[in-house]
């Protein structure tokens, strides 16, 4: 706590004026006294002796004349060991331990630490006395379930430090002092296993920064084969309400490869956010063999808690994404969603008065959200080794219309834009990313060209089914008609994909290389086929086999027995190949082999 | 005893102005005018200005008429003797029982840890395949229906409630109209539910202040009922009288509108009421039907377009149907993996068809000529239409998924309908009429 206080001089929904004496820096935190309860706030705005705070709480029976301590703090998080398997609200007050404290409902003023300060670990240390450390250098490390996590000089010392002295390998409390440390000056610092870092602040104590360009892996097929996402990298899945942004976010959560993953529920439902938490502990993580949970922080801040601290969430779990990128590990933030976020800067600065922007939204709309993808990234750490932060937002644009300031300002700065169509969600097409609008700048797992094939004979597959529209089946010639079968296939078999299916719900890049190929030969063959009719009906049979072929687990008898079929009913009708597409599958074959 | 104020400064519609001390943040305060007592709310203060809304309405308050503050915010007596009554926005009684001032509870509490929440499991059955079977109806669920005016949708949700296995009906009505009013109250009547059902009750001829109270107070009642144990079924009908509320007072306050002249909050104020709805676990629920009209039927006007984003789906009401497209039960796949192995794929598999088949009647009415494969889908979607649709159909939901089959089988190939061939070996039925090759022949 600083010596400035101040005393409520106004109050308008979440946001309260407040008269005070002496210094106060923006973004500082304060409580304003509500008879016994103390409601945590963040300074706003300053103008002459009275700063305009968001309360992160709601605001009935504050009266004017009510005491505001300021604390001289910026709105923090605390970093440490135990933040992994946590469900947090925007501020890191740990609902679960809420909940034991409260009941069933959040009460108003009540705040608890992030981590246990009762927990410990056992501490290796990584240096030693005599050693030269800056901030962000390793000390120690303890084991955070199948991590090593990286107890680590705090991020905002400024300049070299000596160890004077570092605890030995054993067991010690989070609070506990595990080394101690001198600059030139003589001045010392005791660190402990924790620290804080002000959210809005990003972490940069790297060497350097790379361009993104390893595939994050999602096993969702049109994902990973048509837009990919590199790690390090971002994207956004904007779409109407309903479309299934949500589902593709907790599928993505489930299976991406990555090492920790971050779910940000902001503003949006609870019961969402329940089905993660419910299932995470009881679900394997193929890839580690430990629970889900264990890999994954939730921060929850949905639809009726408060606006204030809705804003706070996604920093808090981007500086927590940043923290485990910094101990070398891949880390995916997916944010659900951007927009209640942005609407929550919007009623501030309607409070505020600010000047508006488009449909209300502050000026500043646009450089706040680049600044948040701008967090994402690959980066090679001091000691050599990478880390990334790859950073998935949804978007829910009003009236589903993407010409909205939000849209538009996230399109701007990220690297891949998974678009969700209503017409598809309509049709029950899931995933129903729009495979003709999306677009990524990453490089996919498969073979480039291969997939600008395929995508091209999506493409023409439309024109032909929008010319149809006009002049009829009857008026389209043989040719497009088997085109638009093909580009109806791939739809069906490929970019179709049954998230509920344990085995089509999540397919691995092996297995997505492997069916490919399957369905490149169908898609660059010339068949024999005499009529539309029969079109139809071998087209038809295909995908009914595919579709089994889906569903049946990798490499088992029944994926061997499909496998088998479709090539026998491919070769039955087959008279070559389209030669555009032989020559790709050569030059495609010889850069694979 | 409370000091009073006989000074107001400003009127500006439903919104009062005084000079105060010692006043707190959404504190009640009583107006006393020649007209009669009201309530009043604070919802703002600036140093020692109050601005207060006042519950039933600016219109004739003058400057001279008291204040007086009463210390306390909005409360409802909550107790049995709530049941079967009818009571206004501001929790008068509207029937000739007598005022309840027992028991006191604060309305708009705040939400439920969400760490608390547990995932929904009970199907809500209704006899409607377009929800048992399509859009599965789950307890604790909120769903609004998107409805044009003019169309059923008070019938609809009348009958959703009176089917509906529910210990308690909670009825919210905002500008509601009289006639709309005594059917409900009619037909819970008939049905034998009235003395299991509260009525908090706005009509359109009533103060727009308290059209706002409604949602709080039967959220507010219905939690405490919940967490006595009861399955509570609250009706919100019209949210969007609700949220045309809130932008008046909005305007008033002379906030900068968003979008439409809706206040840039519209979202989080209509969050806070819908998220109420919850399954508590050792204890009730609450589940929450609400009607959305929409204005122009537009979909994408602020209000249906705000609840869409925050309910957990919602059935589109046009032409006395609902509609499978846009209609939507998002916690279905909660509950139709345990009816029966084939009720996600028919759901999914039959919409498919239905959007295929609405393709053919584009093509055919613009005189294309209709292919096999487009007779096939016609006479799919006018059985469709006709046998599961239909708003007066009535039947469990094992009975739609056999009817399911039995239309697709009077219409397709088994390998037409692109399901999973396991379950055209189990469901496919056996020795069926295919009508349409005699009529293609
Ligand atoms: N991949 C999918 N497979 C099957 N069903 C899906 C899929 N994606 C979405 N759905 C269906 O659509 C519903 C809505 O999806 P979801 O909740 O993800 O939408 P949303 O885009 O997040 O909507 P909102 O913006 O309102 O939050 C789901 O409950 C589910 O029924
Ligand atoms: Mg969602």
């Amino acid at each position: 706590m600083t010596n400035t206080t101040g005393k409520v001089f106004g109050v308008n929904g979440n946001m309260v004026t407040v008269t005070f004496e002496g210094d106060v820096s923006l973004n500082e935190v304060g409580y304003i006294q509500v008879g016994s309860q103390k409601l945590k706030s963040e300074v706003i705005r300053i103008r002459g002796n009275q700063a305009e705070m968001q309360v992160f709480e709601q605001t009935g029976g504050i009266g004017v004349g009510d005491t505001v301590e300021f604390t001289g703090e910026l709105l923090a998080v605390t970093l440490g060991p135990g933040l992994l398997g946590q469900v947090y609200d925007g501020l890191q007050n740990p609902l679960p331990q809420l909940a034991e404290a409260a009941g069933f409902f959040l009460k108003r003023g009540l705040y608890l630490d992030a981590i246990d300060r009762d927990s410990s670990w056992e501490f290796t240390p990584k240096t030693e006395k005599g050693a030269t450390v800056r901030a962000g250098d390793t000390i120690g490390t303890v084991p955070e379930g199948i991590f090593e996590h990286r107890v680590m000089v705090p991020f905002g010392l400024a300049g070299e430090w000596t160890v004077q002295s570092v605890v030995s390998k054993g067991t010690y409390k989070v609070t506990d002092t595990v080394c101690e440390i001198a600059d030139a000056h003589g001045n010392t610092r005791s660190l402990t296993m924790l620290f804080e870092w002000p959210v809005k602040r990003a972490i940069s104590v790297f060497e350097e920064r790379y361009k993104p360009s390893e595939p994050m892996v999602t096993k969702v097929r049109m994902i990973d084969t048509f837009f990919p996402v590199a790690r390090g990298g971002t994207y956004c899945i904007p779409g109407p309400f309903g479309a299934g942004k949500t589902v593709l976010q907790q599928i993505t959560s489930r299976h991406a490869e990555v090492d920790i993953v971050i779910i940000a529920a902001c503003g949006e439902r609870a019961g969402e956010v329940v089905e993660t938490l419910q299932e995470f502990p009881e679900l394997t993580d193929p890839r580690t063999g430990r629970t889900l949970m264990e890999r994954t922080v939730i921060i929850c801040n949905t639809s009726s808690m408060p606006v204030a601290s809705r804003e706070a969430s996604v920093y808090t779990a981007v500086t927590i994404a940043e923290y485990y990128r910094q101990m070398g590990l891949n880390v995916l933030l997916l944010a659900d969603s951007t927009s209640r976020w942005a609407q929550a800067m919007r009623e501030m600065s309607g409070r505020l008065e600010e000047i508006p922007g488009e449909e209300a939204f502050p000026a500043y709309l646009e450089s706040v959200i680049a600044s948040f993808y701008e967090r994402a990234g690959v980066v090679r750490l001091k000691d050599g080794s990478m880390g990334s932060v790859t950073i998935g937002g949804t978007v829910s644009p009003a009236g589903g219309n993407f010409e909205e300031p939000v849209t538009q300002a996230t399109l701007k700065v990220v690297g891949a834009f998974h678009g969700l169509s209503r017409d598809r969600s309509d049709a029950r097409k899931y995933p129903a990313i729009h495979p003709l609008e999306s677009w990524s700048k990453y490089p996919s797992a498969i073979n480039d060209e291969l997939v600008a094939y395929c995508r091209d004979i999506l493409v023409r597959g439309n024109e032909v089914s929008q010319m149809m529209k006009v002049v009829g089946e009857e008026g389209t010639s043989l040719d497009d008609y088997i085109l638009y079968q093909k580009s109806e296939f791939l739809d069906s078999v490929y970019l179709q994909q049954n998230s509920f299916d344990p085995i089509d719900g999540s397919v691995t890049i092996e297995r997505q290389r492997h069916i490919f190929r399957i369905l490149f030969d169908v898609l660059a063959s010339e068949f024999d086929l005499h009529d539309k009719d029969s079109a139809r009906n071998y087209f038809n049979q295909l995908r009914q086999i595919y579709l089994d072929y889906n569903t049946s687990e990798w490499e088992s008898d029944a994926f061997g027995k499909n496998e088998k079929e479709l090539k026998k009913l491919i070769d039955e009708k087959k008279k070559g190949y389209d030669p555009v597409a032989e020559d790709i599958r050569k030059r495609a074959g010889s850069a694979e082999g | 005893m409370k000091k009073v104020y006989s000074r107001i400064e400003e009127i500006s519609g439903n919104v009062i102005t005084v000079t105060a001390d010692g006043v707190r943040y959404s504190e009640l305060a009583l107006v006393t005018s020649g007209h009669g007592k009201s309530l009043a709310e604070v919802i703002r203060l600036r140093g020692n200005k109050v601005s207060l809304q006042v519950y039933s309405g600016g219109r004739g308050v003058s400057t001279g008429d008291e204040v007086q503050f009463l210390g306390k915010p909005m409360q409802v007596s909550f107790s049995e003797n709530l049941l079967g009554r009818i009571f206004d926005g501001s929790g008068r009684p509207r029937d000739k029982g007598p005022a309840l001032e027992e028991n006191l509870i604060e309305i708009g509490g705040p939400s439920v840890n969400p760490s608390k929440r547990i995932i929904p499991r009970n199907m809500i059955r209704t006899g409607i395949p377009m929800i048992d079977l399509f859009n599965t109806l789950v307890e604790s669920q909120k769903l609004p229906i998107f409805s044009v005016s003019g169309e059923p949708y008070n019938e609809l949700l009348s009958r959703i409630a009176m089917q509906a296995e529910v210990d308690l009906i909670i009825l919210g009505g905002m500008g509601l109209k009289y006639d709309d009013f005594l059917f409900f109250r009619d037909t819970l009547e008939k049905g034998g539910a009235m003395d299991r059902t509260i009525f908090f009750v706005h009509t359109a001829s009533d103060p727009v202040v308290e059209c706002l109270m409604v949602p709080d107070i039967s959220l507010a009642v219905a939690e405490k009922f919940a967490l006595q144990g009861k399955r509570v079924l609250v009706l919100l009908t019209d949210m969007t009288n609700f949220a045309d509320s809130l932008k008046e007072i909005a305007i008033t306050m002379e906030q900068v509108p968003s979008n439409r002249g809706y206040p840039g909050d519209l979202y989080s104020q209509l969050a806070a009421r819908y998220e109420k709805a919850v399954d508590f676990e050792g204890a009730g629920s609450i589940t929450t039907l609400g009607v959305t009209s929409m204005p122009g039927d537009d979909v994408t006007h602020p209000v249906p377009d705000n609840t869409g984003y925050i309910t957990e789906g919602q059935y589109y009401l046009r032409g006395g149907r609902i509609e499978p497209f846009g209609s939507l039960s998002r916690l279905k796949q909660m509950v139709n993996n345990t009816t029966r192995g084939d009720h996600r794929a028919l759901m999914d598999g039959m919409i498919r068809l239905y959007a295929n088949y609405k393709e053919s009647v584009e093509k055919k009415s613009m005189g294309f000529r209709m292919s096999e494969w487009d007779q096939k889908l016609l006479r799919y979607g006018s059985l469709f239409e006709a046998k599961m649709m239909d708003l007066s159909v009535n039947i469990p939901l094992e009975e739609a998924l056999d009817l399911g089959w039995q239309i697709l089988a009077e219409c397709f190939d088994p390998e037409e309908t692109g399901m999973q061939s396991k379950l055209l070996t189990e469901f496919w039925p056996k020795n069926v009429e295919r009508s349409s090759e005699q009529e293609s022949a």
